[in-house]
C-alpha cells in the first residue's frame, strides 16, 4: 500500500468514529419508539447494518479471490483473507446482536425460525472452516488459490443456503415470529442509513488497518531474511 | 471426445484400484450399516418415521465423508497426482474422474444401506430415492474438490468434514424435504439447482487447487 493511502487512514478512522457516534445518538434518542416492540426494536439499527456489512465483507473477499485466480497477482490473497476475516468478525457480531434481540423480543436466546440468523450460523461455520483450511496449508501460491476457491464457494453458498433454509421452514416448523412490522418512518429510515454508512466505513477502516499491518509484517520478515 | 476418454480412463483406474485393494467400499458399507444399528438405539420408542428419515441423511453424509476422505489417499501416497497434473489432458478431467468413482462407491454402499433402512425403519418412495441420488451427485462433486484441497494440508482427515458439512446443509434440507414433504418435487428442484451450480464451480476451479 502506498504511503499516501496510509496517511488517509487516521482521517477515515475519525470519520468512522464520528459517524458511529452520530448513529448511536440517532438510534437511541432521535428515532421514534417502535409502537409494537418498544425499546428493544432499537437494536435493529445496529444489528441489520452489521449483518449487511458482513455480507459486504464476504462479497469483497470473494471478489478479491476471483481477481487472484484471474490475474494471478499474489497481493489479492492477503486482501481476500483480510476481507473475510473482517466479515467473520461482523458475522459473529450479527449472531450476538441477533441473539440479544431474540431474547428481548421473544424471550429466547436462539430461534431457528429466524432465517437470517440461521443463515449467519451456517456462514459463520463455513468461514471458520476457511481459516482452518488456510492455516493448515503451506504458505505459497497453492494456499492462496485454495483459499480463493473456498472463498468463492462461500458467496455461492449464501443464496443457495438462504433458499434451502426458506424451504426447510415448511418441515421444521412454520414461521411464528415475523419482523414485518409497520413500515419505517422517515426518521427511522434515516437512522438506519446513517448507521449502515457508519458500520460499512468502520469495516473498511478496519480492513485497511489490518491490511497495512499484515503488509508491514511481511515486509519486515523479508527485510530480516535479507539482513540475517 | 478425448476429454471423455480421459475421464473414463481415470474413473476406470479408480474402480480397478478399489477392486484390487478393497480399501474404501467395504469400510463405507460396514460404516453405514453400523450407523443404522446405532440409530435404532438412539431413537426412543415411538419417535416416528420423520426422525428416522432425518437420521438416514446423517448416515448418508457421514458415509460419503468416509469415502471422500479415502478418495485422494492413493494419489498422495504414491505421488500419482503430480503425474496426473503433468499429463497432457485437461485437469478438470481428474476431478470428474474422481467424482464419478466416488459416486459409484457411494451408490454401491446405498444399494445395501437403503433396503436395510426400509427393513429397519421406514419405507422410501420414489421422490425420496430421487432425492438421495441428486444429493449424492452434489456431495461427491463438491466433496472431491474439497478432499483434494484437504489432502494437501497438514490436517487432512480432520479438515475434510469441516470443509464439507457447511456446504452440505442445503443438500440435507433437500434430501430430508424430498423424503418427508408432501411437495417433495420442490426439494428435488433445490437439489438439482445445487448440483448444477456447484458442479460447474468445482469443475472450473479444480485446476487451481492442484497446480503448484
Amino acid at each position: 500500500m502506498s504511503t499516501s493511502l496510509i496517511r488517509t487512514l487516521p482521517g477515515l478512522a475519525a470519520l468512522a468514529a464520528g459517524l458511529m457516534g452520530l448513529a448511536i445518538v440517532l438510534a437511541l434518542i432521535v428515532a421514534p419508539e417502535d409502537a409494537d416492540q418498544g425499546i428493544s426494536q432499537r437494536i435493529f439499527y445496529i444489528h441489520v447494518p452489521i449483518a449487511l456489512t458482513a455480507y459486504f465483507c464476504f462479497g469483497l473477499g470473494a471478489w478479491k479471490a476471483l481477481l487472484l485466480l484471474w490475474r494471478g497477482d499474489e497481493r489479492y490473497d492477503l486482501e481476500s483473507y483480510v476481507a473475510i476475516h473482517q466479515g467473520t468478525i461482523f458475522g459473529a457480531l450479527t449472531l450476538i446482536t441477533g441473539s440479544i434481540w431474540a431474547r428481548a423480543s421473544w424471550d429466547v436466546w436462539w430461534t431457528w425460525s429466524s432465517n437470517q440468523l440461521v443463515l449467519f450460523l451456517v456462514l459463520f461455520l463455513f468461514y471458520c472452516a476457511y481459516f482452518m483450511l488456510r492455516f493448515s496449508l503451506e504458505e505459497g501460491a497453492r494456499r492462496a488459490r485454495s483459499s480463493a476457491v473456498y472463498a468463492l464457494f462461500g458467496v455461492v453458498l449464501i443464496p443457495i443456503s438462504f433458499l434451502a433454509i426458506r424451504l426447510a421452514e415448511d418441515f421444521i416448523h412454520p414461521t411464528v415470529f415475523t419482523r414485518e412490522g409497520p413500515q419505517m418512518t422517515g426518521t427511522m429510515f434515516a437512522t438506519f442509513c446513517v448507521s449502515w454508512a457508519a458500520l460499512t466505513l468502520l469495516a473498511y477502516v478496519l480492513y485497511r488497518v489490518e491490511l497495512a499491518g499484515k503488509r508491514l509484517d511481511a515486509d519486515l520478515r523479508e527485510l530480516r531474511e535479507v539482513l540475517l | 471426445m478425448t476429454y471423455l476418454t480421459d475421464v473414463a480412463a481415470l474413473t476406470r483406474k479408480d474402480l480397478r484400484v478399489e477392486l484390487r485393494a478393497r480399501d474404501t467400499l467395504p469400510a463405507m458399507l460396514l460404516f453405514v450399516l453400523s450407523t443404522l444399528v446405532v440409530f435404532h438405539f438412539a431413537l426412543p420408542e415411538g419417535t416416528g418415521d420423520d426422525a428416522a428419515y432425518g437420521l438416514l441423511w446423517v448416515a448418508i453424509v457421514f458415509t460419503a465423508l468416509l469415502g471422500l476422505a479415502r478418495a485422494w489417499v492413493p494419489e498422495h501416497e504414491h505421488g500419482v497426482l503430480d503425474g496426473l497434473v503433468l499429463a497432457p489432458s485437461d485437469r478438470s478431467a481428474i476431478w470428474l474422474g474422481k467424482t464419478l468413482a466416488t459416486l459409484a462407491f457411494l451408490v454401491a454402499a446405498q444399494v445395501v444401506a437403503l433396503p436395510a433402512f426400509v427393513v429397519f425403519f421406514a419405507p422410501l418412495d420414489l421422490t425420496a430415492l430421487a432425492g438421495v441420488l441428486l444429493a449424492d451427485i452434489g456431495i461427491c462433486a463438491v466433496g472431491s474438490l474439497m478432499a483434494a484441497m484437504a489432502a494437501s494440508s497438514r490436517s487432512r482427515e480432520v479438515l475434510l468434514p469441516l470443509l464439507v458439512l457447511p456446504l452440505a446443509i442445503p443438500l440435507i434440507v433437500g434430501g430430508v424435504g424430498a423424503a418427508i414433504s408432501p411437495e417433495g418435487e420442490r426439494y428435488l428442484l433445490l437439489l438439482a439447482l445445487y448440483d448444477g451450480i456447484f458442479a460447474v464451480l468445482s469443475w472450473a476451479s479444480f485446476e487451481y487447487v492442484v497446480t503448484e
